[in-house]
């Protein structure tokens, strides 16, 4: 068998080095090991796979992957990805590149993790935003321990019921190992219930409030008086929001929330089976000192030239061990340029039309879904954009089959028994036309 | 390297565009009420798509990565990453799957995720692996939340101690904090191993379990393994393994068969997957069989993990194969081996013996200070290596030596450019002992000269504005 | 050599302690100035915050450490001094005038474990 491609040493390159170090073989480098742990025999593993073998393999396992047409969001957009972006993020000196801890041989990275920060501020009308957390559900858990972290001796995080479940659960898994106890406030007609948040924050152990933008039927919340409620009573206000919907609905600062989270994947990335995306976290300038991730800021060198560095770094694990607010270390930083060349190519008119085809796309879907005679609507003229929830007036299964056997990932169940659509820009009228037709004829 | 000034904002006109998008069908929706409506601008920048391209391009430009030249930086296995596991991870079937299908639109998905599991198991003697944690500080606060669970399961609520090595990753007593456990930490010997006299009191029955790596972060096997792990089950507690040191063991040695009950891999370190310039990886869990139970209730991230990172890994073992696996473990410590002993008569050695995949100097032997000048530290050395062209060394860490200068060279690296950076490190020291004024100004080729990170942590400039 | 000033208080955590009736003023000392290096940041509680001698009350950051400030006493906070937000470089520049807060003393006989200017320039070695 030939040697692995990735691995140069030749038999004489092996003496060599073994001779300088003296010892006789290789295994002599393991003489410290006690030799009940030296594995004996071979390892259950199959037999290694020459490149084009590999790649025959993964041709056979992608095409057992169902290859449809996503109608679902739910927290995982299906927008479209300009050629662009894989093209520059596949460029080996951003792809291959460590942690820019050696900040004079690592400009480029430390250059977009500030383009990035600074658009994320943009979008999200925040001060200060780090270099990107795993995704938008652990963003939330980190800004649930930083409320904690901000209003001493408060022990309770309330969570909207208008969050994403999968958003919910990780909080949750957070908040119960860090010793931190969840409450809830509850959906009504369609919009988190300011009156039941007030109950809550009266109780005055309350140390923040995690509320969706816009929900998880797809409506854009109110939350007119929610800042002034939660600041009352000391806490802190987090909004977690879409970001590539922030370019036309209200943004957290306007809503004078104190932390803004979400995932960053509805700026072009690819839905991937849920990973890698990018979490994104922006506060107020007051919190900066509390916010875990790495951050980026501007200076200048010796000779006075613009240079960018990490920086804020005694928040940080490796500084501060068992009192870092968070243990964060590696984050999506590849994802976080794919955010950042993304928002440079779309620019505000870009990002714009795409929120309008999305929305524009949905509104045709719902008036024809309701055409069909076959659905209810849950909430009546409240506003959405790009994802909406119908009651289905029989039991949905049989539709959700025929729609996957015609191409379709769509109408999927929620915990109340509703279905949930979403359109984006990358659904087409005769698409959506197709879908509605599959309906009918069911 | 060349410098390069630009930020994207500054390449602006208004009225550009880069996008290219297809005209509307639709009859318009309603407008969003202007109570929920952006009432601010939205001031991204206005670039075309070449501009885009260029600027990008001449960003990459002041980068260093695998690609480009070695990285000899311990504790973090920056190994070649082959590029069919980039082509495989782009594959549309795979791209295209949206989280939430069921198991039933993915079955070549759950596929990787089953053989991936098998074959992580059979390198590291664990039962099995949940994928869900985003990175190596990810995993372990998911091992420890296990550890914990386990406990509670059991009805035993007061263990809410972990045992910490002095020497440990900066990680190891952050995600403790995090999981809601207080840290205790043991010593180290002379020799760098922990310390059994030492730990032996600190195991009470309040004690969750103990986190440790092996090698340890000296790049030491730790010997006493088999004591340390009777002691710390004796008393009910669990071991916990961290990954980041596994790229030595592959192929000889399993953390499950030493006794360890739970473990995280980086498959961004030691199963070749890019680091991205700080992500993203993927960092399993692997627990022993009777911790199975404990890992459903926890959900750690919004889906299945980073799957485009799982795919990659899964290449990479499948190229290796139970034929290669072994040539990683010994390549990667012959290679360090081998740099110790050909540089530790110009750069203190603390501690002599055969070393695993990475080894620490305590800085150089002759710093070169005299009269006024001070000497030549460790940063110094390794802004020096930067004008050489590679990567400099993890420095200042672990915190067990003032100078520490931390190197692992990996399997990937062949003998001439182990020879070239052996050949720098040499005319480095050099370089000090006859005048460390030229190491402190280093690094002198490179596209920027040191910065200025007092000023930028006192007057935090953390976005772009408007001149 | 690190400056010492007679009539002070010393903690061995190298904080500093000024009496002013039933206000006790705390500040770091210059050998704890001169150890962090350029100070990035002073992280200090709020007025009517409660401290508890050989508590953590604060932090001081430069760029590549953190070191907590421990308060030599107990009491409640009746002063933080602003100037160091924007300038946590004056603790560098004379660590006795950069005091750091004010507290007011809920039990003043804690301040005669503290060390004299004699006993503490004795604990660093000069």
């Amino acid at each position: 068998m030939a040697e692995l491609p990735y691995l140069p040493h030749t038999e004489s390159d092996i003496r060599a080095m073994l001779d300088r170090i003296g010892v006789q073989k290789l295994e002599d480098l393991y003489s410290d090991v006690p030799s009940e742990f030296l594995k004996k025999g071979a390892y259950a593993l199959p037999d290694a796979l020459s490149e084009q073998e590999i790649r025959d393999y993964f041709a056979s396992l992608e095409a057992m992957n169902a290859r449809l047409k996503v109608f679902v969001g739910a927290g995982a957009y299906d927008h479209y990805t300009p050629a662009v972006i894989p093209y520059l993020c596949s460029r080996s000196e951003f792809l291959t590149a460590y942690t820019p801890y050696q900040c004079e041989i690592s400009q480029g990275t430390l250059r977009y993790i500030f383009e990035y920060q600074s658009m994320i501020c943009e979008l999200t009308g925040m001060d200060v935003s780090n270099a990107s957390m795993y995704d938008g559900p652990t963003a939330a858990a980190e800004a649930m321990k930083m409320a904690i972290a901000c209003t001493r001796k408060k022990t309770r995080v309330l969570l909207s019921k208008g969050l994403l479940p999968h958003v919910i659960k990780v909080v949750e898994t957070y908040a119960k190992f860090h010793g931190v106890e969840i409450g809830y406030v509850p959906v009504m007609e369609g919009q988190t219930c300011i009156n039941c948040l007030k109950a809550e924050l009266a109780k005055d152990d309350v140390a923040g409030v995690i509320v969706p933008s816009v929900n998880r039927y797809g409506i854009i919340e109110d939350h007119s008086g929610f800042a002034d409620a939660v600041h009352e009573r000391k806490a802190v206000l987090i909004e977690y929001c879409d970001p590539s919907a922030l370019a036309v609905v209200k943004t957290p600062g306007e809503w004078d929330a104190d932390i803004a989270v979400g995932d960053g994947q509805s700026l072009g990335l690819p839905l991937c089976y849920g990973g890698p995306y990018v979490g994104f976290m922006a506060v107020k300038k007051e919190h900066m000192r509390k916010m875990p991730g790495r951050i980026v800021g501007q200076t200048v060198d010796k000779e006075g030239r613009r240079a960018f560095v990490l920086t804020l770094q005694a928040r940080e694990q490796h500084i501060k061990r068992e009192k870092a607010t968070s243990n964060i270390c590696s984050n999506e930083s590849l994802m976080a340029l794919w955010v950042t060349i993304y928002l440079s190519l779309m620019g505000p008119e870009g990002l714009r039309e795409v929120n309008r085809l999305s929305s524009d796309g949905a509104h045709y879907l719902y008036g024809e879904l309701l055409k069909t005679g076959q659905f209810e609507e849950v909430f009546p003229g409240k506003p959405f954009l790009k994802e909406f929830v119908l009651k289905p007036k029989q039991f949905p299964g049989r539709m959700q089959k025929r729609l996957e056997e015609a191409g379709f990932f769509a109408a999927l169940d929620t915990e109340e028994g509703y279905v949930s659509f979403c359109v984006t820009e990358k659904r087409t009228k005769a698409e959506i036309d197709r879908l509605v037709q599959v309906i009918k004829e069911g | 390297m060349k410098y390069y000034d630009k930020l994207v904002f500054e390449l602006s006109r208004e009225g550009r565009t880069g996008y290219s998008l297809p005209a509307n069908p639709y009859p318009a929706a309603p407008e969003v009420p202007s109570a929920l409506r952006r009432g601010v601008p939205l001031r991204l920048p206005e670039v075309s798509e070449p501009d885009v391209v260029r600027h990008y391009t001449n960003l990459s430009q002041m980068n260093f990565g695998v690609d480009t030249g070695f990285y000899p930086l311990g504790s973090c296995t920056m190994k070649y990453n082959p590029k069919i596991n980039e082509e495989m991870a782009g594959l549309a079937g795979f791209a295209g799957l949206h989280p939430l299908m069921h198991a039933g639109l993915t079955k070549g998905a759950n596929k990787v995720y089953q053989e991936m599991n098998k074959a992580l198991a059979a390198i590291t003697g664990m039962y099995t692996f949940t994928f869900d944690p985003c990175a190596g500080a990810h995993g372990e606060l998911t091992g420890l939340m296990i550890m914990r669970q386990y406990h509670m399961n059991r009805g035993d609520f007061k263990r809410a101690k972990v045992i910490v090595p002095d020497s440990a990753h900066g990680t190891n007593p952050a995600s403790a904090a995090v999981c809601g456990l207080e840290v205790v930490e043991v010593k180290s010997l002379e020799n760098g191993r922990i310390d059994v006299e030492a730990l032996k009191p600190l195991l009470t029955d309040e004690v969750a379990g103990i986190m440790m790596t092996n090698p340890n972060t000296l790049g030491l096997f730790e010997t006493e393994i088999k004591t340390i792990a009777q002691l710390v089950h004796g008393i009910g507690g669990l071991l916990y393994y961290d990954g980041a040191n596994m790229n030595p063991l592959m192929g000889m040695v399993r953390p499950g068969d030493m006794g360890f009950d739970i473990m995280h891999l980086n498959l961004h370190k030691t199963f070749s997957t890019p680091h991205g310039g700080g992500g993203p990886g993927s960092g399993p869990v692997g627990v022993s069989q009777r911790l199975e139970d404990c890992i459903p209730d926890l959900r750690v991230s919004g889906f299945h993990g980073n799957f485009g990172v799982i795919l990659r890994a899964y290449a990479y073992i499948l190229s290796l194969g139970r034929q290669h696996l072994r040539k990683v473990g010994q390549y990667s410590v012959l290679s360090a081996n081998y740099i110790k002993e050909c540089l530790k008569d110009l750069y203190k050695l603390p501690i002599e013996g055969v070393c695993k995949h990475e080894f620490v100097f305590d800085g150089l032997i002759n710093d070169g200070a005299h009269d006024d000048v001070p000497g030549a530290t460790t940063l110094d050395v390794a802004k020096r290596l930067l004008d050489y062209g590679f990567h400099a060394p993890t420095i200042y860490f672990p915190l067990l030596f003032h100078q520490a200068l931390m190197i692992e060279p990996t399997e990937t690296e062949s003998k001439e450019t182990i020879d070239a950076f052996i050949d720098a490190m040499r005319k480095i020291a050099a370089e000090a002992a006859r005048d460390p004024e030229i190491l402190h100004g280093a690094p002198h080729n490179t596209p920027i000269s040191r910065p200025d990170e007092t000023t930028a942590a006192r007057n935090p400039i953390l976005k772009y504005q408007e001149n | 050599m690190s400056k010492i000033i007679e009539g002070l208080k010393y903690s061995e955590s190298h904080e500093w302690v000024k009496v002013e009736g039933n206000i006790a003023v705390i500040g770091v000392s210059d050998f704890a100035q001169a150890e962090m290096g350029d100070i990035t940041y002073v992280d200090m509680p709020e007025v009517d915050d409660t401290v508890d001698a050989g508590e953590e009350f604060g932090a001081l950051e430069s760029v590549k450490a953190s070191s907590e400030l421990i308060s030599p006493v107990s009491g409640t906070v009746v002063e933080v001094n602003a100037e160091l937000e924007d300038a946590p470089e004056k603790v560098n520049e004379d660590a006795y005038a950069a005091w750091i807060i004010k507290v007011e003393m809920s039990d003043p006989a804690q301040l005669d474990a503290l060390l004299d200017a004699a006993a503490y320039k004795a604990q660093i070695g000069e």
